[in-house]
């Protein structure tokens, strides 16, 4: 059993990589360190387990990174994917450190390697882990288990006892006992909120209902919500989160990475009105699978169809669950519960509408629709080929963007704007500071490592002065 | 794979197919082995892909630590425990005479029992053919081995189930082949599975080695696999020289401890035993997440008789010069004979598939 009379230097409240990359850095530094982790082991690690590279960058080529990726790039692409609504400040400093995170995440055992097949654009910028997320997080652990570190399982935080921007101690819930853990510190990395339906629907009402929670169901937003209700300054728009388009019959939560579905520039997506409602080939899929998340969510029921035909099957990623097939558009329309005159209309207007052009899958070609509202701009194929094949869709959440506000010593800030005492953030739960809105691939993990070693280190000097 | 026959999915297979399908939209795995990039080649798993799949598959359980969908997820994902069920069930299929395949289900009771009775046999036929007075004296000098056993029957016993053992696997392996419908393979591919069988490159994991216990990365199965293959193969090399001595040169055993044939198998019964010592502590202690636990009395029996098969050997080397060799002897060449006639019904023939689908797969990274 814990020793819970102790006070301990460092209470890291979380289990993903934000956490452990603040937990090893503490130790390491000297400071006693706990780590509140609300899953079971089997379970552990957060969105984490779910991810599989960080962006880094790198003046020249490394083991496993091609070229170079430079400062002002990065921030160009942040600057796009967030249309500005970032800290320009906190940005460049994540962008300057995560340089040096893949050599960090090493030392921690983590293996990394060269860009999985399906993934080539990313191979200049992104460090992939051998394994993926939950192989990163089992080398943590196992780093954090060799430096000491007392590792609670199954303990959620309920509440982090703050008097005057300090923080004393928090009040957990340790497999199911009520307990107090007393701490010179807190690193807050938690998470968001995503896995919080209650929550969601206070912006979103029954929509919510019909949102799929992509990663850790443990992602309850209890600290982040806690934190906000003691003066704690909020960041982020709290109605905003990243989402894709799932397979409508991914479990509700926890599916991962394999429940997105690559299938929609070489299709046309209907809601329940058999009504397109976006331009399916808007631009590359890497720039764009973000926002089907957030357009399907707006939809009736959050549910859409990708209808396209035998051409398009090797075009895109194999799905875990298969197409529906069937020989006419009509018979396609009654599986999936259509109006099947409806959809036959919408597939030959489709039809009518596209111009001869040469197909390209992987970049923007000139197969684009003439007079069709909403146009499709590239990729815009006839669909007759049968059979005919259909992906339900449904928005699959991976995060929300609201956060603590934090300083570039990762420190929340206070309503009176000055930085807490004691209390610090990293991860998803501060992620929204950068983040306003969009998303780049492999930047969270990117926030967290930054983020976390500098939580660990602060929180490690703090406690040594 | 349209090259392949359409055979109907067992459960297991089935199982693997679903798994397959859930691997092949993650991808994660791809840097530990061949497996997954073999599986990235394909939309459609049809049983003789699986099966190839399957035998492709090490069993060093990397993608098993690092599942986001192992158990206890819903999805259930995991592959080392699926591929092994499917192996086995393949091994049967393919067996040589085809009645012979049940024995798989039983493969524990089978080796266990030809380990028991064969020496014993032995030692009962040992003790028919001579009056103790022989058979408990010390037999020294040259020929001192074959007035316990006559030459002749040494030969016809252990050459005949040696020669039963490799027609019974080689038809296997032709099933096999013809099964999963390949084609004659060029000198390229078969030096790349030549490559990887011998360096065991698949239990490296991407190069950090495997989870032979837990989610650590250790090279143990790797080299202990090594120990016992190479212990093995120089203990073949012992015999053969043995026999070579024999019938060319005239040279008749017992032979001088530095002579080859007795350094040979002196040197790899040590590979042996510290091999199979090895891999069946790396058994009792591993995570039984990604086993299958119904293969691991057939895993634990076959080990086990290995293992008797080199201390015996190398027993008899220590006392061959006093009265107990003649027992010893009866019980080394018991097990060696039982080994040979159990061989093709046992984990032995996963040499044969992996060896196959390895080069099945130099051969499509080729097409």
């Amino acid at each position: 059993m814990p020793d819970f009379t102790r006070i301990w230097d460092v209470l890291v409240v979380g289990g993903g990589n934000a956490a452990l990359s603040a937990a090893i850095t503490a130790a390491q530094a000297g400071a006693s360190v706990i780590i509140a982790e609300h899953a079971p082991v089997t379970m552990r690690g957060g969105n984490s387990r779910h991810t599989r590279n960080l962006r880094a960058l790198h003046a020249a080529p490394t083991e496993v990174l091609t070229e170079s990726y430079g400062e002002e790039e990065y921030w160009d692409d942040l600057l796009r994917v967030t249309g500005g609504r970032t800290d320009e400040g906190l940005a460049r400093m994540t962008i300057r450190a995560s340089t040096h995170a893949p050599g960090f995440l090493r030392d921690c055992g983590v293996v990394f390697q060269p860009s999985l097949s399906g993934t080539l654009s990313l191979s200049r910028t992104n460090a992939f882990f051998l394994g993926g997320g939950k192989a990163l997080v089992n080398a943590m652990y196992r780093t954090a288990e060799k430096l000491g570190i007392e590792i609670l399982y199954d303990t959620e935080v309920r509440e982090i006892v703050v008097e005057d921007g300090f923080a004393r101690e928090a009040v957990i819930s340790w497999r199911g006992f009520p307990e107090r853990i007393r701490c010179k510190s807190v690193i807050a990395s938690a998470g968001g909120f995503q896995a919080n339906r209650e929550w969601l629907r206070q912006y979103w009402g029954d929509a919510a209902d019909n949102f799929q929670i992509r990663g850790t169901p443990y992602a309850q937003g209890t600290v982040l919500k806690n934190l906000l209700a003691q003066g704690i300054q909020e960041v982020g728009d709290p109605t905003q989160f990243h989402a894709v388009a799932n397979d409508a019959r991914a479990p509700m939560c926890d599916g991962g990475l394999a429940m997105r579905l690559d299938c929609v520039p070489y299709s046309i997506v209907v809601n329940e009105n058999v009504e397109r409602f976006y331009d399916e080939g808007e631009d590359v899929w890497p720039k764009r699978y973000a926002i089907w998340g957030r357009l399907i969510a707006q939809q009736p029921n959050q549910r859409a169809f990708a209808i396209s035909d035998s051409q398009a099957l090797h075009d895109y990623l194999p799905s875990v669950f298969p197409p529906l097939k069937a020989a006419s558009i009509g018979e396609l329309a009654t599986a999936l519960g259509l109006d099947p005159a409806k959809l036959e209309r919408v597939v030959a207007d489709y039809n009518a509408a596209t111009r001869p052009g040469t197909f390209q899958g992987g970049k923007l070609d000139d197969c684009a629709t003439a007079g069709l509202t909403p146009p499709k701009s590239h990729w815009a194929r006839r669909i007759d080929q049968p059979p005919y094949h259909a992906h339900p869709l449904a928005p699959g959440i991976t995060f929300t963007f609201l956060g603590v506000k934090v300083n570039d010593r990762a420190r929340v800030m206070m309503s009176d704007g000055k930085p807490s005492a004691n209390i610090f953030a990293s991860g998803e739960i501060m992620a929204g500071n950068i983040l306003g809105q969009g998303y780049l691939a492999g930047f969270g993990m990117t926030i967290g490592t930054v983020f976390g070693r500098i939580a660990g280190e602060e929180a490690a000097k703090l406690v040594r002065n | 794979m349209s090259e392949t026959e359409s055979v109907s999915h067992s459960d297991a297979s089935l199982e693997a197919k679903r798994q397959m399908e859930i691997c092949n939209a993650c991808r994660y795995c791809e840097g530990y082995c061949a497996v997954f990039p073999a599986m990235a080649l394909r939309r459609d798993f049809a049983a003789g892909d699986l099966t190839h799949l399957a035998n492709l598959c090490h069993g060093c359980k990397g993608c098993y630590h690092s599942c986001q969908y192992a158990p206890p997820h819903a999805f259930g994902v995991n592959i080392p425990a699926t591929f092994a069920t499917l192996r086995a069930e393949g091994y049967a299929t393919h067996a040589w005479p085809a009645g012979l395949g049940a024995l798989f289900a039983r493969s524990g009771t089978i080796v266990t029992l030809v380990a028991v009775l064969a020496p014993v046999l032995a030692l009962l036929l040992a003790m028919a053919l001579h009056d103790p007075a022989t058979l408990y004296t010390a037999q020294t000098g040259t020929g001192a081995f074959f007035r316990i056993v006559p030459y002749w029957l040494m030969m016809v016993l252990a050459g005949g189930s040696f020669g039963y053992a490799l027609l019974a696997m080689g038809m296997g392996a032709a099933r096999y082949w013809r099964a999963t419908g390949q084609r004659a393979p060029g000198p390229a591919p078969v030096a790349e599975a030549a490559f990887d069988i011998l360096t065991l490159r698949n239990l490296g994991g991407g190069g950090h080695g495997c989870n032979d216990i837990d989610d650590r990365f250790t090279m143990h199965k790797r080299w202990l696999h090594q120990a016992m293959f190479g212990g093995f193969m120089l203990c073949f090399a012992a015999t053969t020289t043995g026999a070579i001595y024999h019938n060319v040169f005239g040279w008749k055993s017992p032979h001088e401890f530095l002579s080859v044939p007795v350094q040979l198998g002196f040197w790899g019964g040590i590979g042996m035993l510290i091999g199979t010592s090895g891999l069946l502590w790396l058994k009792v202690r591993t995570d039984p997440g990604p086993v299958a636990p119904a293969l691991l009395g057939g895993e634990y029996a076959m080990l086990a008789l290995l293992w008797l098969i080199a201390a015996t050997g190398l027993l008899l080397l220590g006392i061959r010069h006093t009265g107990a060799m003649g027992v010893m002897l009866a019980l080394h060449l018991g097990l060696v004979i039982g080994f040979f006639l159990v061989m093709p019904y046992s984990k032995m023939v996963h040499g044969v598939y992996r060896g196959l689908a390895l080069l099945r797969n130099a051969q499509e990274r080729r097409a």
